[in-house]
């Protein structure tokens, strides 16, 4: 389902937390229907890019563009509009505590559709299924594993159909088979609703089994390196800090 | 035989469910199946299913199919429990391949029957049972609590604790020079309202200079120590037992006793020790607010001169009044401290229990106010202090 059309294009993009820069000039663009997948060291300001690509943070300068639109010289109200159609799983799930998981992902179902109570509860049950949670409707999140609360999110990222899914470390204080697993479900997401996925993580793992394409943020040079699929930037880059991340430091030591 | 058993036409879906093979009922799609659209009603199938006899197998066919969403996968899944109740086969070959990935997806983890928690019925005696027992570990609870905190003052006392002094100073902070606002405008309005009603009453019988007793004594022994008593519960206790359940919440405590730190003597011990000095100071300044508002509403209102009215008062108030009055704040101070770490330290680990915890200390801590101030008014009495 992979297609050429350009679904999210990142312009010029400055970041910044009052007047100090995180990483300025970030530009990209990602294709509908691939992984896309944001990249760095720690603290060079990834889950920063990825606060701005979901509304929560204004850039300071420059601009996302969603399906060729302007996302934040949009008015408020659009902008919320807008929002419904992605989804985003929080790093360690950020479902509502005092909400059993049935309830998490009915909340925008609630808010948003007006369906009838039996089909939105066919809904709940379909996407706890689709993360393999068939059962656990009326369980709390304090009540579930990590892994578990995890994909409980997914299933609230989920609920409204979204076009693009956005993940935050999605394998962030996981065991490598459920990370792995989750992996699979990104691909499998990917393939059958066809939407578009945007994950940031520094896993490399993950990064060489799901991202269809990549951008690297510096945190030295305060912006991107370059974008590119990971296993054709590890072949071919000549960028010594790319392929000191892509291998661990190997390329380092090598020298 | 191929004739049409059902059709159901909307303005963007269709569907017809027919006969095709002798045991074979077909399902054809065409339109939108997504969006703003409804999806098929599940009763069609199901009627379809009840008026065709010897079905073996449920097919579907939807290359006329534009655009689906989760409702659509939803009433597939219908479909097929549909099917296994009635031992049909469903062949879902005809379906979108988004679709039937999505189908595959659900059911690769079988579904946890066990792992609905029973919702069993229970008699009222049961529950009241319950509830017996769990308000006798709650007490338990809280006596042990107690008795730490008691251990854990006559270390400090001896010398011996991991006690910081600069964290009680913080909190002496926090909830004194910062607290002093909100003490002097609510005494100041309990000094006016009490001088209102006094007022009213004794003006009757011509005794109004008597005012200044009434809201000096009843300032001092009283209502002082028990507003600022409360504020001081609503304002620091509620903020301790938040921040004591944050810090649950995130391990932190579990990092002291890592570390052979007690949390009592590190966490809770600074702020008892801080309440308990700070409010007779608290105490001693409501005092003098809520006479001040006792004072402006006689001068004002009543044929009282104000050194009439002020050396009424100090006659009025006698020291031992006055130290009561402190004396209690002092204790009350120990109860909102005491129970804002208790209720913190028992927290969950939820933003949801953290909230809980919150309502807990503060009902904890009024209610330990005026519960234990009744019993100093009875053993006031007693001894004729």
């Amino acid at each position: 389902m992979k297609s050429d059309r350009i679904k999210i294009e990142i312009q010029n993009l400055t970041m910044a937390y009052g007047s100090r820069v995180v990483m300025r000039d970030i530009t990209a663009r990602i294709n509908q229907g691939s992984v896309f997948v944001i990249m760095g060291n720690s603290g060079s300001g990834k889950s920063t890019l990825l606060r701005h690509l979901i509304g929560l943070q204004c850039p300071a300068q420059g601009d996302v563009l969603y399906d060729g639109k302007s996302f934040w010289g949009m008015d408020d109200e659009s902008r919320k509009v807008q929002l419904r159609k992605y989804g985003v799983l929080f790093q360690s799930g950020a479902l509502w505590s005092s909400m059993t998981l049935a309830e998490n992902v009915a909340l925008p179902l609630i808010e948003y559709t007006d369906w009838s109570a039996v089909d939105r509860d066919d809904i709940v049950r379909l996407k706890l299924a689709l993360v393999g949670l068939s059962g656990f409707e009326d369980y709390y999140p304090a009540e579930i594993s990590g892994g578990m609360r995890k994909r409980a999110g997914l299933a609230r990222a989920m609920a409204l159909d979204p076009e693009i899914l956005f993940f935050d470390e999605p394998s962030a204080g996981l065991d490598p088979i459920t990370s792995q697993n989750l992996d699979k479900l990104i691909l499998e997401l990917r393939d059958s609703l066809g939407a578009t996925i945007v994950v940031v993580t520094h896993e490399l793992a993950s990064i060489f089994m799901i991202a269809d394409d990549s951008i690297f943020l510096d945190a030295d040079t305060k912006t991107m390196r370059v974008q590119g699929n990971p296993n054709d930037l590890l072949q071919h880059s000549s960028d010594a800090k790319l392929r000191a991340f892509l291998t661990r430091g190997a390329s380092l030591e090598a020298q | 035989m191929r004739s049409a058993i059902v059709e159901k036409v909307d303005s963007t879906l269709s569907l017809v469910v027919e006969m095709q093979a002798p045991a074979t009922l077909l399902i054809k799609l065409t339109g939108n199946v997504g969006g703003h659209n409804n999806p098929p009603s599940i009763g069609v199938v199901r009627d379809a299913l009840d008026q065709a006899t010897g079905v073996r197998l449920l097919s579907f066919e939807s290359a006329g199919v534009t655009v689906w969403d989760s409702r659509f996968v939803a009433f597939i899944r219908k479909c097929a429990d549909l099917c296994r109740k009635r031992n049909v086969e469903l062949q879902g070959d005809g379906l979108p391949e988004g679709v039937r990935r999505l189908l595959r997806l659900a059911q690769a983890v079988p579904e946890r029957t066990d792992a609905r928690p029973k919702t069993v019925k229970t008699h009222i005696l049961q529950k009241l049972g319950e509830s017996a027992i769990q308000a006798m570990l709650g007490a338990t609870e809280l006596f042990r609590f107690l008795g730490e905190n008691l251990a854990a003052l006559a270390n400090l006392l001896r010398g011996r604790t991991q006690f910081r002094w600069s964290d009680a100073l913080l909190v002496m902070q926090e909830c004194g020079p910062q607290a002093l606002g909100i003490i002097a405008m609510i005494n100041f309005l309990v000094g006016l309202i009490l001088a209102f009603v006094g007022a009213t009453e004794l003006t009757r019988f011509g005794a109004s200079i008597y005012v200044a007793d009434l809201v000096g004594i009843a300032s001092v022994r009283e209502m002082a120590c028990i507003m600022t008593g409360i504020i001081l519960c609503g304002r620091t206790g509620a903020a301790f037992a938040a921040q004591l359940g944050t810090m649950k919440v995130n391990e932190e405590i579990s990092a002291l006793e890592t570390f052979g730190i007690s949390p009592v003597e590190f966490l809770v011990l600074p702020r008892m020790v801080a309440l308990m000095l700070v409010m007779p100071f608290l105490c001693a300044f409501a005092d003098l607010i809520s006479i001040a508002g006792g004072f402006i509403v006689s001068v004002c209102m009543l044929d009282v001169s104000a050194t009439e009215y002020l050396a009424r008062t100090v006659q009025a108030i006698q020291l031992k009044s006055f130290l009561l009055g402190i004396g209690k704040g002092s204790f009350f101070g120990f109860l909102v401290a005491y129970s804002g770490c208790l209720r913190g330290i028992q927290s969950g680990y939820s933003a949801a229990d953290v909230g809980k915890a919150t309502t807990r200390a503060v009902v904890t801590g009024i209610t330990a106010i005026i519960a234990s101030d009744g019993i100093f008014a009875v053993l006031c009495h007693a001894l004729q202090i």
